[in-house]
């Protein structure tokens, strides 16, 4: 019993550290446990709701999701869209970021801001009044239109975050090209844009993660034609067992997972401090 | 070292917004010279380097090299190469890439390229590193790939912002006579920055001391240091005592001050410790214009005892009037 008395535990930790102790262990419970659960269910092929380990464990999900024509189109369609939101995020951002990132300017903290605005406010008050302009300009149920909503979701990361990693690129390295022969623009390309480079991958890695999960804005814009993954996840969770819609998250959450491990070395605290420092 | 002027630069005024820089720079650098621009930090040494290098547009007055105006031109047009304080190397290169990003910008041919990097190498003497990433090699090994790559560019005037500071010491001494030596081996023209007075002693041709953004002297090592034109020289190089009187300085250095048993000299005081510095002595000797500084051969030193009241006098001395003490 020694070891469940809570007043040894709090002796041996102190305050503080039992406080955090418990504060993870609930967190854990939230975060991880309906994940393992989701996981569980799509490798699941019978399941019926008070049992908590399924009856029967296969793959039998898996073949029917994959055998569904509108959840696979909307898989690639997904990874499509995530992919070019993505490439052209960076050809807009990126300029825009090593302009903020090496010049001091005035209104140049009031700029910055003002890509914190798209944030600030609930998403769906802002499709709403996006909703009237696309109207106007007929990008209601275009792909132009979805690539749109689904760049200025990932606007403020894609510049604070490129904006940081052009900032942590030492001025000497850059003149030490211009000194050797090398116009402005070759200085970027050879050696400003590679010595960013990581910080800038961070920036596209949550681009495109951001791309995947967006579901309001896609749903608000680009139905009925342009039908994503999170948006078919609507329906999925309506009309299939819950077997197959964990099965769809999962697809949802491995590619996740897969960019999160490649860029795990860069991807820390001290990255997205460093994005969310102004001067 | 020739005769001919290979850097001129002319009544050039550099200032930032805050007006600091530096006023009215006059100087003319020889080919084949290494001069040193010395001062305190923030005296405007960085300035004058940047703006021959292209980094800064100077507000007034010109820079000429060969006798041509290169105020108008970009870094990238200038005949100058420039060795900072930190972060010259690109750390996504080797070293290799890193010495022939240069070459391959004048389209000189891949076999000629290699051959020109292996002789800088060797020269420098690092063979064998050039497949090494920057942040694999120390701070001196970066430097001298630095150095090294600024030469492969055959540079009318190579500048140096502080290139051993951030070095430790025994380090920092050990390139500065190498730099030294292939600087009068391949006769290249220097611009040369310190903060380091004797680094400056060590390794200059002519040395131009700074203060607050003008040159207070131009000279050899020799020069600024037996005949500093003002008390801001004289203070700023070697070791010097002062002595306030009512209308002028005298400063005299630790080696022309005598110390005599009695009241032969003019001074008097009383001996207040001695401390051996291997092959000499410093005494120090309370007078009523302060502590005055003495270096004695040791054999004489251990003639003189705390407390002992003695009279200084001084071989040689410079004397600075008050009224000029702008400086
Ligand atoms: N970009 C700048 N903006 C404003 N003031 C500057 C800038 N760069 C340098 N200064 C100021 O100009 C003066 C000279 O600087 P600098 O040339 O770097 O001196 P040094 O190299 O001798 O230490 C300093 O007082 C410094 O604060
Ligand atoms: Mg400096």
């Amino acid at each position: 019993m020694k070891f469940l008395n809570p007043k040894r535990w709090y002796y041996t930790l102190g305050r503080e550290k039992l406080f955090e102790l418990l504060i993870l262990a609930v967190f854990l419970l939230f975060f991880y446990v309906p994940l393992l659960h989701l996981f569980m269910l799509a490798f699941a092929n019978k399941y019926q709701v008070p049992a908590v380990i399924p009856q029967e464990f296969g793959l039998k999900w898996w073949k029917y999701v994959f055998e569904q024509k509108s959840l696979v189109s909307s898989i690639s369609l997904s990874f499509i869209i995530a992919f070019i939101t993505t490439l052209l995020s960076m050809i807009i951002c990126l300029p825009a970021a090593f302009v903020l990132a090496r010049f001091n300017f005035r209104g140049r903290k009031l700029i910055m801001l003002s890509f914190l605005i798209g944030n600030a406010f609930p998403r769906i008050g802002l499709y709403t009044s996006i909703g009237i302009v696309y109207y106007k300009f007929n990008l209601m149920g275009t792909f132009i239109g979805v690539l749109l909503i689904h760049m200025l979701g990932s606007m403020m990361l894609m510049i604070w975050l490129s904006v940081s990693a052009f900032r942590s690129v030492p001025r000497e390295q850059e003149d030490a090209a211009r000194d050797a022969g090398a116009g402005p623009i070759r200085t970027f390309f050879n050696i400003t844009l590679p010595i960013a480079w990581p910080g800038i991958a961070v920036a596209a890695m949550f681009t495109f993660i951001a791309s995947l999960g967006e579901n309001q804005g896609t749903l608000l814009v680009g139905l009925p034609k342009y039908r994503t993954m999170p948006v078919e996840m609507y329906g999925v969770i309506l009309d299939y067992p819950a077997t197959a819609g964990a099965v769809f998250a999962l697809i949802l959450i491995i590619p996740n997972l897969i960019l999160l491990l490649l860029m795990r070395k860069y991807v820390g605290p001290e990255t997205l401090a460093r994005g969310y420092k102004m001067n | 070292m020739g005769e001919k002027i290979k850097l001129e630069i002319r009544n050039m005024t550099k200032l930032y917004k805050n007006n600091d820089g530096v006023r009215n720079i006059n100087l003319k650098v020889k080919e084949g010279e290494l001069i040193t621009l010395l001062g305190p930090s923030g005296c405007g040494k960085t300035t004058i380097l940047r703006t021959i290098g292209g980094f800064l547009k100077c507000d007034s007055g010109s820079i000429l090299i060969d006798r041509k105006p290169i105020e108008h031109l970009p870094p990238e047009k200038r005949p100058t190469s420039i060795v900072f304080q930190n972060y010259n190397l690109w750390p996504h290169m080797t070293v290799y890439e890193n010495m022939a990003f240069g070459l391959k910008l004048r389209k000189i041919p891949k076999a000629e390229r290699h051959r020109q990097i292996m002789e800088m190498l060797d020269l420098v003497k690092m063979t064998g590193m050039e497949k090494k990433y920057p942040n694999q090699m120390s701070g001196g090994q970066q430097q001298r790939i630095a150095i090294a790559r600024s030469l492969l560019l055959k540079p009318e005037v190579l500048l140096l912002d502080e290139p051993f500071s951030a070095l430790d010491a025994k380090i920092r001494s050990q390139m500065r006579e190498e730099l030294r030596k292939f600087q009068i081996d391949l006769n290249i023209t220097v611009v040369f920055v310190t903060h380091d007075q004797e680094e400056a002693m060590a390794l200059s041709d002519r040395i131009v001391v700074m203060n607050k953004g003008t040159f207070e002297q131009i000279g050899t090592p020799a020069d600024v240091y037996n005949n500093p034109v003002n008390k801001y020289v004289a203070g700023f190089i070697g070791d010097m005592n002062f002595i306030e009187l009512a209308d002028k300085t005298i400063a005299v250095r630790p080696e022309n001050v005598l110390i005599h048993r009695g009241t032969r000299g003019g001074i008097k005081g009383k001996i207040r410790a001695t401390m051996v510095l291997g092959h000499y002595s410093e005494v120090t000797v309370d007078t009523k214009h302060g502590i005055i500084k003495a270096f004695v051969s040791c054999e004489n030193s251990n003639i003189f005892h705390p407390g002992e009241s003695v009279s200084l006098s001084f071989t040689k001395f410079h004397e600075y009037d008050k009224k000029d003490l702008a400086s």
